[in-house]
């Protein structure tokens, strides 16, 4: 039953995607663990967390393709969910250290002890139950994005202006989290977490059991999308994504759409922090940081909008080029990090999938000031400042 | 100086020599003319001599003879008479064995370097069985206190005797009042005339005669900052006479709710002053939305660079003529328009015209050219920040009542806001004004009528940077010039564009302004850092209500 319903909702090059990275799920940990370090196969510990760390942001840039490839949601705040789930798993985790941490308290993490706080504060109660961490991986992002989107898509807050404000609150959450006062270890975050669920983060075996397990929720959040936007659910919101206007006319309710997705992938941006952030070692405000959120999208648009297994490429390419150049030519990354926004933009509008699906590259005017043909949106934003002014 | 000036005239110019001792030739004054042309040369002759007497009766035993020389010394006025008191005070006032000159001893070094107390003269080293001390005791060390006082309210300096007039105020005494009374007869220095009447008010909240305090706390009222509130507070708490009391009472509620206002005024003072830097940085921005309908990111870097002009301006200048730094800013301005124009206009026509109709790619586009940017000037210049120095017109500060204006925010606000208008008048009457409007308005039919909307474009996008570059200029003067200058004000900016509508210039001023204060008015309540994560809440929320800002247009263009 269940698989007949997977075969109908994926095509062969999403069976194919799946098959390698349940394939990669296995291999990994096998030449780690298995294969002795004298051997040429063998893996170390350095690159298992380093790929951890690329499942987890691939996982990320597919709720970003949810939102903007299928939906036409640019959100330049991903980075909040992400940060959300990873401060969820952070507590957790920080709860486990128990009474080893500097000041030795049983209760309390070391910065409440150091800031003089009497007891936990509400919001950490509970936290130290995995099972209820795992609930608030998914409901802590997913509420504010219900939240936000709720009071965004039925004021019909679209486009540019959407960008903005979901710009506008990660900023507003990465503020807030630099606070001490917030309760969530301000400037330095959460941090010095020692096991969880009894298994020590630095040993091998678990760092392994982390990233496998990073794989397949990244299995699961491609299936899931997949479902999605293969469903009549998802053929509407390429229609929202598309048209809005067209298919409100029609009688669908295109925010309930939007939200639902904005929603979900809220979620998912979440479970991505909340893998990242064992693996790591460490989450602070800094993840709030809008420039990291704008990275994200770029990934998106390198590996392809709207293909999915696009955005997951694109989010290990261009990881993996950033690994190499803040080793290699540290003054050059954000040089080839700029250049490649615009590239991207310009050349590559469907990413690398793109130019092996051989699409065209719109040609464009190349005299200087020559006309240009204007687009149907392009009167779209607009103002009377002859009336105004 | 060699004119016989009127009577009226004459005693401002001759206290300025001679001080204190004004009052001892007032007999003179019928022959004022006369003394006046040669009164240099007499006054120095005349305090040289009495100075030396009386400083050689503080050889004497007799406290009460020691006492009078004391007063005598400080009412010569006599340029050294404050050094020498500070020198019996410390003990380092010394009489020589062999001739019995007065000598001030510096005795810092194993050798004892002593000086002529009265001329000032280097008189070499001596050893200790030279010298004698000139003995003090409690009394007079209280005596010389107080001539030392007198002495600074009445020196020819007039940063100094309003320094001294302040401390007094902080400290009278009832026994300082005859003090007082002397320097206000003789001050001709308005506002310090005014603080020796407060002071002497101050001293006098504490006297006995109930009418005496009243009129004190009429005077310490009327000053009505807080140190005023703390002197009538006290009265009202520690008066013996009911009148009093509750004349202080009131006095207080008074002089707080004066205060209150006071406070109201001074933060929106500098809620204006924040609303004005968002003002400027966000015109720019406001002007490419509005026509273009694209966002670009690299608005940030624009004032950044714009801010790096000033300091290669700056630079330049020090190194080759320091004396046009107070123009520096003036040689910054135009430059930065230029420079960051021409960079927009190079943006406009290399990235953003291949991206119409799409402006969410734009927004990343720039993006990556604000990365670009940024890492460029990084690598130019380096990470830490670069100093840019504040024209002379444009540091310090003045006080209007109880408000302190610092001079860098008050042209911030004139400037940003004759920046405004400026835009407006070229909008409205210039010919690229009126096509800018026309492309704003409906563009496919600006270009029918033969508009060249490329052109349009590019010259709006390359106005937009250069104001930018103007701001720079601008925030150099009052921020850190790092590389990271733009992105601390680029979702600042994006807040007032998108609260106060878009392309609409009335809206950024009225957006911009109402942020800022808005801003300053929250920040005694909960803190800076919440202040701000409030107020973007509340945009977020607004936008919800009004999705288009609060000058949004209507009709057809819209959707």
């Amino acid at each position: 039953m269940l698989s007949r319903y997977l075969l109908k909702k994926l095509d062969i090059s999403a069976m194919w995607f799946l098959a390698v990275l349940a394939a990669i799920a296995l291999l990994v940990p096998a030449l780690n663990l298995l294969v002795p370090e004298t051997s040429a196969f063998h893996l170390s510990t350095y690159w298992v967390v380093l790929l951890g760390k690329y499942a987890c942001y691939a996982l990320l840039a597919l709720s970003v393709d949810l939102v903007w490839g299928y939906a036409g949601i640019l959100s330049l705040g991903h980075g909040a969910f992400f940060a959300l789930g990873g401060y969820v798993m952070g507590m957790y985790l920080m709860r486990q250290i128990g009474s080893r941490g500097v000041y030795g308290d049983p209760i309390l993490p070391d910065f409440m002890v150091f800031l003089n706080w009497p007891e936990l504060p509400w919001f950490w109660l509970g936290s130290d139950v995995f099972a209820f961490t795992l609930i608030m991986i998914l409901f802590v992002p997913g509420l504010l994005a219900f939240a936000f989107g709720w009071f965004a898509f039925r004021s019909r807050v679209t486009g540019v202006y959407l960008s903005i404000i979901t710009q506008a609150l990660t900023y507003a959450l990465m503020l807030a989290f630099f606070r001490n006062n917030m309760g969530f270890g301000g400037n330095n975050g959460l941090t010095d977490f020692k096991d969880i669920l009894g298994f020590s983060l630095q040993d091998d075996g678990t760092r392994a059991a982390l990233f496998s397990i990073s794989i397949v929720m990244l299995m699961l959040g491609f299936i899931i999308c997949r479902a999605i936007i293969t469903s009549q659910f998802g053929k509407a919101l390429i229609a929202v994504r598309d048209a809005e206007s067209r298919v409100r006319f029609l009688g669908y309710k295109a925010e309930s759409y939007k939200l639902f997705v904005w929603t979900v992938s809220a979620m998912m941006a979440g479970v991505a922090g909340a893998l990242y952030v064992p693996q790591v070692g460490i989450i602070n405000p800094s993840e709030f940081a809008p420039a990291n959120s704008i990275e994200t999208v770029i990934w998106v648009a390198v590996g392809g909008r709207g293909t999915l297994i696009g955005a997951v490429i694109g989010a290990v390419s261009v990881n993996f080029a950033k690994t190499w150049f803040t080793a290699a030519l540290p003054e050059l990354w954000l040089f080839a990090l700029g250049t490649l926004f615009i590239v991207v933009t310009i050349f590559m509008p469907k990413g690398i999938l793109g130019l092996f699906a051989g699409h065209k590259i719109k040609p464009f005017n190349l005299s200087i000031f020559g006309k240009k043909s204007v687009d149907a949106e392009d009167g779209g934003v607009g103002d009377n400042n002859a009336k105004s002014s | 100086m060699g004119l016989p000036p009127s009577p009226k005239v004459a005693p401002s110019f001759y206290r300025t020599y001679v001080g204190v001792l004004m009052k001892r030739f007032i007999l003179f004054y019928a022959f004022l003319p006369f003394l006046l042309l040669v009164s240099p040369l007499i006054s120095q002759a005349e305090t040289t001599d009495d100075i030396e007497v009386y400083v050689e009766v503080l050889k004497s035993k007799s406290t009460k003879q020691k006492t009078e020389a004391i007063q005598n010394i400080a009412k010569t006025g006599h340029v050294r008479a404050g050094l020498i008191l500070e020198a019996f005070l410390g003990g380092k006032l010394y009489s020589l064995k062999e001739n019995g000159a007065i000598v001030i001893i510096n005795d810092a070094a194993s050798d004892i370097e002593i000086s002529n107390a009265i001329s000032g003269e280097d008189l070499g080293v001596a050893t200790k069985k030279q010298i004698k001390k000139l003995r003090i005791n409690n009394k007079l060390r209280g005596v010389v206190k107080a001539s030392l006082a007198e002495l600074q309210l009445s020196h020819p300096d007039k940063e100094k005797r309003m320094a001294a007039a302040l401390s007094k105020f902080k400290s009278a005494g009832s026994s300082d009042i005859p003090l007082l009374e002397n320097a206000i007869a003789s001050e001709e220095n308005k506002s310090i005339k005014k603080i020796l009447i407060e002071a002497k008010a101050a001293a006098e909240l504490s006297s006995n005669d109930s009418a005496i305090q009243l009129a004190a706390i009429k005077i310490i009222e009327k000053r009505g900052d807080s140190q005023a509130l703390n002197l009538l507070t006290q009265l009202s708490q520690s008066a013996e006479n009911e009148q009093v009391k509750n004349e202080a009472k009131q006095a207080v509620g008074r002089v707080e709710s004066s205060l209150a206002l006071w406070d109201i005024s001074q933060t929106l003072f500098y809620g204006l002053s924040l609303g004005s830097v968002l003002l400027l940085a966000a015109i720019g921005l406001a002007i490419t939305f509005g026509v273009m309908g694209v966002i670009n990111m690299a608005h940030g870097e624009m004032i950044m660079i714009g801010a790096y002009t000033t300091f290669i301006v700056q630079e330049v200048i020090r190194n080759s003529m320091p004396e046009l730094f107070d123009a520096s800013l003036f040689i910054a301005l135009p430059l930065a328009f230029l420079i960051t124009g021409l960079i927009g206009i190079g943006i406009e026509r290399g990235i953003i015209r291949f991206l119409y109709g799409r402006p969410l790619e734009t927004l990343l586009a720039t993006w990556g050219v604000s990365l670009f940017l940024q890492q460029a000037v990084r690598s130019i210049f380096g990470p830490s920040n670069r100093e840019v120095g504040n024209p002379s017109w444009m540091s310090g500060s003045f006080e209007l009542g109880q408000m302190a204006i610092t001079y860098n925010r008050l042209w911030i606000i004139i400037f940003s806001l004759g920046v405004l208008f400026m835009l407006m008048l070229a909008m409205k009457y210039t010919s690229f004004g009126l096509r800018m409007r026309a492309v704003t308005q409906n563009r496919k039919m600006a270009g029918s009528m033969g508009i060249k909307t490329g052109w349009v474009d590019a010259l709006t996008f390359g106005l937009g940077s250069g104001i930018a570059g103007i701001a720079g200029v601008t925030l150099s003067q009052i921020d850190n010039v790092s590389p990271n200058l733009g992105q601390s004000y680029i979702i600042d900016s994006f807040m007032v564009v998108v609260f106060g509508g878009v392309g609409n210039l009335w809206g950024t001023l009225v957006g911009a302004m109402s942020l800022g204060v808005f801003n300053k008015f929250l920040e005694p309540a909960v803190g800076a850092v919440l202040a701000k994560i409030l107020v973007l809440v509340l945009i977020i929320l607004f936008i919800q209500k009004r999705p288009r800002g609060l000058f949004a247009l209507k009709g057809r263009a819209v959707e």
